[in-house]
């Protein structure tokens, strides 16, 4: 009876249905992207620098490690999991990469697959843990985060390793263009991730872990893997951002990443990643980036202290959030139930 | 006596609400005091809606509502309560991790300088126990340690122990058993002497009939009849709701094959599935019943793997040699399916499309390169099964929350046929759906015995089991104590099995309320 070895024949989806699917999506990016409009308008009008070239290409090159870490934070939140261990990991990564290259000489290549495999190794910590113990992650990365900054003063011996141009094969701006690779690179995992998610088996078992993990279970599908899977995929996400954030600096600091998860996990929220599960968007949490550093930029040039930037970027948080609850209360009431 | 003699307690004129759709019109309805008024009509028809203004949870679009003669508009579902009107919803509203006592006062603990009073609160919470028949029950048990029927009763129980001049009624007896709604309704019969005005809704028309003094049917949105029960058969009734003439069910046929679906043998589970042994042919439809917490759903969920079973033999088809069955993931590649009890809590990923609930399942099938999902075969094949079970909905890709209970519970029965199981076990599979949609279901069920499937049906509903089954299986205190064949039964040997094994084990104290 249910045998999709062929497509049976329906009437095909009508294009006016079609369209209107394609159009929902669209104004899911169209909202962030409004808004990130709006702010770059707003610091526009206030300095008279801030619309430029060189400010967007800072930005652009600044950014790699942030993305990359908030694709992966993305997918965490979408399975209702938190991951707080990224900075620090990232910093472990960092740190490999660092010591690898000017410590034991190793080529570029085999000092960034270094540092990747201890991100991905972390990641795989975090999730085997949180998996076969049934530990909430948060619990399992706090310990993560605090291990892994041990780690990292560890193998950097509590100093930073300056490296130079050996790593600006990654991070340096591609001279023409004035982008790094590691932008192209980032922007390039928002793409993948977002197609994974919302396109792939994998993206759909996700969401609905995400949504309700026994009722996945019940249909018959073992949860643990695909959990282990995107907790893996963070600490990887992790590792490229260290890679990243080393390359930008020229130097692998084992400070490096503080406070990052938060950045990170604000970033997502600010795209409408619910931490509760079951829904998000890769592209949007991309949006949320650019946001935040947008806002910090900007707020930069028209003179604003660091205590008045982390102000005003704490409330935009909050208020994102605030806006994004009621956005979603209006489109449930708009589709309440009529169940009688 | 007539109960228009009484005065009018409730009177609500010109209702109107409509979210999407109207929901809700220019409806009239009085509730005089000490009468029982049922509100019937298929999912849907609006009963809730209307029940949700009278409480304050939904503010009307229209319409006055007058209590006891003066002009009554909650604001809240505070407010409401403050004016004496209650309302016991169909979903439980309890904190599983607080006591039965903490739950009856959750809003005025008895307290001395914040300490709570617990003497004082358990004695208080005994008696209100008591009013439902709860009396044996220990207060200081944490409510997640009851089961369904129990839960229930005590939900009842905390709105009785609040003031109230009108209750509103969802479904109160849909997880109860027999002995616990007898319960249930001399308390109500007590409440009406009291002059307390009551909503009564419920699917089931014999008890409808018998404890309502007035019913009414309600079908889209608006009143089609106001009657005594004596006025109305249970024929008319459903007439009226449906709009239509429901097909009597003729005799039932049998698709009993030769060859077995399921065996299972000397399972056991905690003390709920006691050394449980039976099997089912293909194309039989095998009935469940017993009383709530005997056993019934622990056995089902042993079998699927959804919890491990510490021993026993699972057996599918002919085959000798048993499934090693560890999670629902082995019993599902054995061809075994499980339509769970609680389909919101354990079904449906209820934010989710259509669509996206019916794919979960098989979504394997539908992988192409690098995993993705070929989304044309993944629509054509949702869409297959939307039509063939016939669930309404807007599209495909309406989100499932937004269905009503008969078409979620379609959703999740289209889950397992496009994965194409061949034994299904069904748990409370009509649960909380309109009579329509029950006929669906039922239909859906012989169709796939008709296909050879074996299939487990687990009902609290006798009548339900009787239509349906070719035999039934009766579960007392986690033993299967004896199976009936079609022909064989009645109603008071099936109840009659079902207590057998707590008489003689009353001692462990787990099933005080029977």
């Amino acid at each position: 009876m249910s045998d999709p070895t062929h497509t049976p024949t329906i009437k095909p989806e009508t294009r006016m249905e079609s369209t209107r699917r394609a159009f929902r999506n669209g104004v899911e990016y169209a909202g962030m992207a409004a808004v990130l409009l709006l702010l770059v308008l707003l610091f526009g009008l206030l300095s008279d620098r801030f619309l430029s070239m060189l400010t967007f290409r800072l930005m652009a090159n600044q950014i790699p490690a942030l993305v990359v870490i908030s694709v992966g934070m993305t997918y965490v939140l979408v399975i209702a999991g938190i991951d707080l261990s990224v900075g620090s990991v990232a910093a472990v990564s960092g740190g490999m990469l660092g010591v690898a290259l000017i410590g034991w000489h190793w080529p570029l290549w085999l000092a960034v697959v270094l540092g990747l495999g201890a991100g991905l190794a972390a990641g795989l910590i975090n999730g085997g843990i949180t998996v076969r113990w049934s530990i909430p992650s948060f619990i399992v990365t706090l310990g993560m985060l605090e291990a892994a900054r041990g780690l990292a003063y560890l193998i950097t011996d509590s100093q930073s390793v300056y490296i130079g141009g050996g790593v600006d094969a990654i991070g340096a701006p591609i001279r023409g263009i004035g982008l790094s690779p590691a932008f192209f690179a980032a922007l390039l995992s928002v793409i993948v991730a977002q197609v994974v998610l919302s396109r792939t088996v994998f993206g759909r078992y996700m969401v609905a872990i995400g949504t309700n993990e026994e009722a996945v279970r019940l249909s018959g599908i073992d949860p643990r893997p695909i959990q282990l899977a995107v907790f893996a995929i963070a600490g990887l996400t992790a590792g490229i951002g260290g890679v990243f954030q080393v390359a930008y600096l020229g130097s692998a600091d084992p400070n490096a990443g503080i406070g990052m998860e938060l950045s990170a996990i604000a970033a997502v929220v600010i795209g409408g990643t619910s931490l509760m599960g079951g829904r998000g968007s890769v592209v949007n949490s991309f949006f949320g980036v650019l946001i935040i550093v947008v806002l910090q930029a900007g707020l930069a040039q028209i003179g604003a202290t660091e205590p008045v930037k982390r102000l005003i970027t704490g409330s935009v948080i909050v208020i994102a959030v605030i806006i994004d609850a009621y956005r979603r209360r209006w489109s449930l009431r708009s589709t309440e139930s009529t169940t009688g | 006596m007539a109960s228009s003699s009484r005065p009018i307690l409730l009177r609500a004129r010109g209702i109107r609400k409509r979210y999407a759709a109207p929901v809700l019109t220019d409806l009239d309805l009085d509730l005089h005091a000490g009468e029982v008024h049922a509100l019937v009509g298929a999912n849907g028809a609006g009963k809730s809606t209307l029940c949700r203004i009278i409480c304050g949870l939904v503010q009307p679009d229209g319409g006055e509502l007058e209590l006891a003669g003066a002009p009554y508009h909650p604001r809240s579902r505070n407010a409401a309560e403050r004016e004496g009107v209650q309302m016991v919803m169909q979903e439980l509203n309890l904190i599983p991790t607080l006591t039965v006592a903490e739950n009856l006062f959750l809003n005025r603990l008895p307290h001395r300088l914040g300490f709570v009073r617990r003497s004082e609160l358990y004695a208080q919470a005994r008696r209100a126990l008591e009013a439902v028949g709860l009396g044996a029950l220990d207060p200081g048990l944490p409510v997640e340690r009851l089961g369904v029927g129990q839960q229930q009763l005590v939900e009842i129980a905390a709105s009785l122990a609040r003031s109230c001049r009108v209750l509103i009624l969802d479904e109160p007896t849909a997880a109860l058993t027999e002995s616990e709604a007898e319960l249930l309704f001399a308390h109500i019969e007590r409440l009406k002497r009291r002059g307390v005005g009551i909503l009564y809704i419920s699917h089931r028309m014999e008890e409808v009939r018998r404890i309502a003094d007035t019913i009414t049917v309600l079908r889209d949105g608006r009143i089609v009849v106001t009657d005594a029960p004596a006025a109305l058969s249970p024929d008319e009734i459903v007439r009226q709701m449906a709009g239509r003439d429901v097909e009597e069910q003729a005799e039932q046929a049998s698709y009993r094959q030769r060859g077995k679906a399921l065996r299972v043998a000397g399972l056991r589970r905690g003390p709920l599935v006691r050394d449980v042994s039976f099997d089912v042919t293909r194309g039989e439809i095998l009935g469940f019943a017993g009383l709530i917490g005997s056993g019934r759903t622990e056995t089902m969920r042993a079998i699927f793997g959804a919890d491990r079973p510490e021993a026993g033999e699972i057996y599918v088809a002919d085959s000798n040699e048993p499934v090693d069955i560890g999670q629902p993931r082995d019993a599902v590649r054995a061809g075994i399916g499980l339509v769970p009890e609680d389909r919101k809590q354990q079904g449906l990923l209820l934010p989710l499309s259509v669509r996206e609930n019916i794919t979960l399942g098989k979504l394997g099938a539908f992988r192409g390169k690098l995993g993705w999902i070929d989304a044309r075969q993944e629509r054509a094949w949702s869409e297959v099964e939307r039509e063939n079970l016939d669930v309404q909905c807007a599209s495909l890709d309406q989100p499932v929350i937004e269905l009503s209970g008969g078409n979620q519970q379609k959703v999740v029965i289209g889950r397992w046929l496009l994965r194409d199981c061949e034994v299904l076990l069904f748990d409370e599979p009509t649960r909380g759906i309109d009579v329509a949609a029950k006929q669906s279901v039922y239909r859906l069920i012989r169709e796939l015995a008709g296909e050879g499937k074996g299939i487990v049906v687990v009902s609290s509903e006798l009548p339900e089991l009787m239509l349906l089954c070719d035999r039934i299986a009766v579960m007392s205190a986690g033993k299967l104590v004896t199976t009936f064949e079609r022909g064989a039964w009645t109603q008071e040997a099936i109840l009659e099995a079902a207590l057998r094994e707590y008489s003689a084990t009353t001692s462990t104290g787990k099933v005080a309320h029977v």
